[in-house]
């Protein structure tokens, strides 16, 4: 790694501070998964790297009735152990759970893995079908921005030089909601994801309609892609295997993915189209608090 | 140009204070400035374990902790690990079990094992493998290590039932 001045902020307008001063040469820390492995391999070099953990504000987890605060910084350890969050947020559940191993878990935050916007990034589609807005502070004061537009082009995103993603607010999920995230890998864990889907549904109150779903597909698209369509043509439809195919159909149709090392693009199609189904299963069994599908989400153990 | 830094931190239970570069992470430190080279490194990048080391009681890969970062902290390394009175019941399990051929997993793997056990007392033989999923080993297969951490698991419940 290559020589940096190292910087503990203590507050969100000292990071804006450092950042405006550095310029493209300063980089924000969280839990350093991505930025130190980047900085030893030599692929980013800098000149100040700002951390940002002893930031209260980015280390908070605040649950109140207009929903989750989640600090950008909180390692996904401490998410995934929040019984409120696994309650309310479960696709939220689902990422931290599997993104890296235990120790990665330890450091890993979510204002990092959405950062970094990476392609197959396990912890943005749970953001998008969550409707997460993300929180920036900058030098010209603060800003929001609708998740899905947070990823701009593998590797980059849609903060301005002297911005910091503060917190990610998640709405309060209302009654009959269930979400689920899942991936395939090739191995049972750590590994990148194939194809990741997240989905997200609220339900009528005898469960049989959807009332409104959101669909959100990972590693099938240079950023993490909001398959808005899919879950259009699920609102006001019945519970069914239909439905749920026609929403798969949708989603298969809207990821354009690419043929590399971990799979091609047919396989990747067609994986779009199995996990938005099988997503979409697990949120619905949440949501309506029965259990119908086994925790990939196939019925029967296939399927 | 070397940027150096003083770091106060609490090492396994010693008020430790050492001068570092800010580009040197953690695992260098333990290893090459403070001369505790129990904590191993394998990858470098995440992947492997060998390094893992406790630090503020949660479990990390010390090769991607900047060693600034540990100041005010405290840090568990496997030299912690054993008891006044001899080995931890893991190291005995693991001796027992025959857990290790070459070693240099060893440390990772016993500090992991020994979070997972705080945190989960009772695990099954799936909470360990997923546990230990980011603790790589060449040579024993994996699988003499996860009977070692069920048999201390085993034994720990037996005692708390006693
Ligand atoms: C062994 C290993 C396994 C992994 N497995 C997975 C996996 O299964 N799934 C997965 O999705 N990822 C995985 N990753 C990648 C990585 O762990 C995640 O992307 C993680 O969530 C990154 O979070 P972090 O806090 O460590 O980010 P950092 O490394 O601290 O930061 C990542 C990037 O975001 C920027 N940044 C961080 N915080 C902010 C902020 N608040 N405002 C502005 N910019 C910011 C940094 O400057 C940097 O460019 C793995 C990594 C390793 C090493
Ligand atoms: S050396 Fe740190 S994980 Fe391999
Ligand atoms: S004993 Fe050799 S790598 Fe595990």
């Amino acid at each position: 790694m290559q020589a940096f001045d190292f910087v503990s902020a203590r507050s969100v307008d000292e990071v804006v501070a450092a950042l405006a001063a550095g310029g493209e040469r300063a980089r924000p820390l969280s839990g350093g998964t991505d930025l130190l492995t980047q900085l030893k391999e030599g692929r980013r070099a800098y000149e100040t790297v700002v951390d940002l953990k002893r930031i209260p504000e980015l280390m908070e987890i605040r649950i109140g009735t207009d929903g989750l605060w989640l600090g950008a910084s909180v390692p996904c350890h401490l998410i995934n152990k929040n019984a409120d969050i696994q309650k309310m947020y479960p696709a939220l559940h689902d990422s931290t759970g599997l993104i890296g191993g235990t120790q990665i878990q330890g450091r890993a935050s979510l204002g990092g893995n959405l950062c970094n916007a990476s392609p197959a990034a396990d912890g943005i589609p749970n953001l998008i079908v969550h409707s997460v807005t993300a929180h920036i502070a900058g030098p010209n004061g603060s800003r929001t921005l609708a998740v899905e537009d947070f990823c701009v082009a593998p590797g980059r995103n849609a903060l301005q030089s002297g911005e910091v993603l503060v917190a990610l607010q998640f709405p309060a999920p209302g009654k009959n909601f269930g979400a689920a995230y899942l991936r395939f890998i090739p191995r049972n864990e750590m590994d990148i994801a194939v194809v990741g889907a997240g989905a997200s549904v609220v339900l009528s109150d005898d469960g049989q309609t959807i009332q409104s779903a959101r669909i959100s597909l990972g590693a099938v698209a240079p950023t993490p892609l909001f398959v808005k369509a899919a879950g259009e043509a699920l609102a006001g439809q019945p519970v069914s295997e239909e439905t749920l195919e026609k929403a798969a159909q949708i989603a298969q149709e809207a990821a354009k993915p690419i043929s590399d090392m971990r799979g091609t693009i047919a396989q990747r199609k067609h994986l779009s189209g199995v996990l938005t189904k099988r997503a979409l299963r697990i949120a619905i069994d949440r949501a309506r608090g029965t259990s119908t599908v086994d925790s990939l989400g196939r019925l029967n153990g296939n399927g | 140009m070397a940027k150096k830094v003083m770091v106060q931190t609490v090492i396994n239970n010693d008020d430790t204070t050492f001068v570092c570069e800010t580009r040197q992470t953690l695992l260098e430190v333990l290893r090459d400035e403070l001369g505790m080279t129990g904590t191993k490194e394998g990858c470098g990048n995440g992947n492997c374990g060998a390094c893992n080391v406790m630090l503020d009681g949660v479990l990390v890969n010390s090769c991607l902790v900047l060693a600034v970062e540990a100041e005010g902290r405290t840090v568990t390394t496997i030299e912690g690990v054993a008891e006044a009175e001899g080995l931890h019941p893991i190291q005995q399990a693991f001796l027992e079990h025959a857990a290790l051929q070459c070693g240099i997993c060893t440390p990772g793997f016993i500090i992991s094992s020994k979070a997972l056990l705080e945190q989960n007392p009772n695990p099954s033989e799936h909470d360990v493998r997923l546990w230990l999923a980011g603790n790589l080993c060449r040579c024993t297969g994996y699988d003499k290590i996860v009977r070692a951490v069920l048999d201390v698991a085993s034994a720990g419940q037996a005692k708390a039932g006693a």
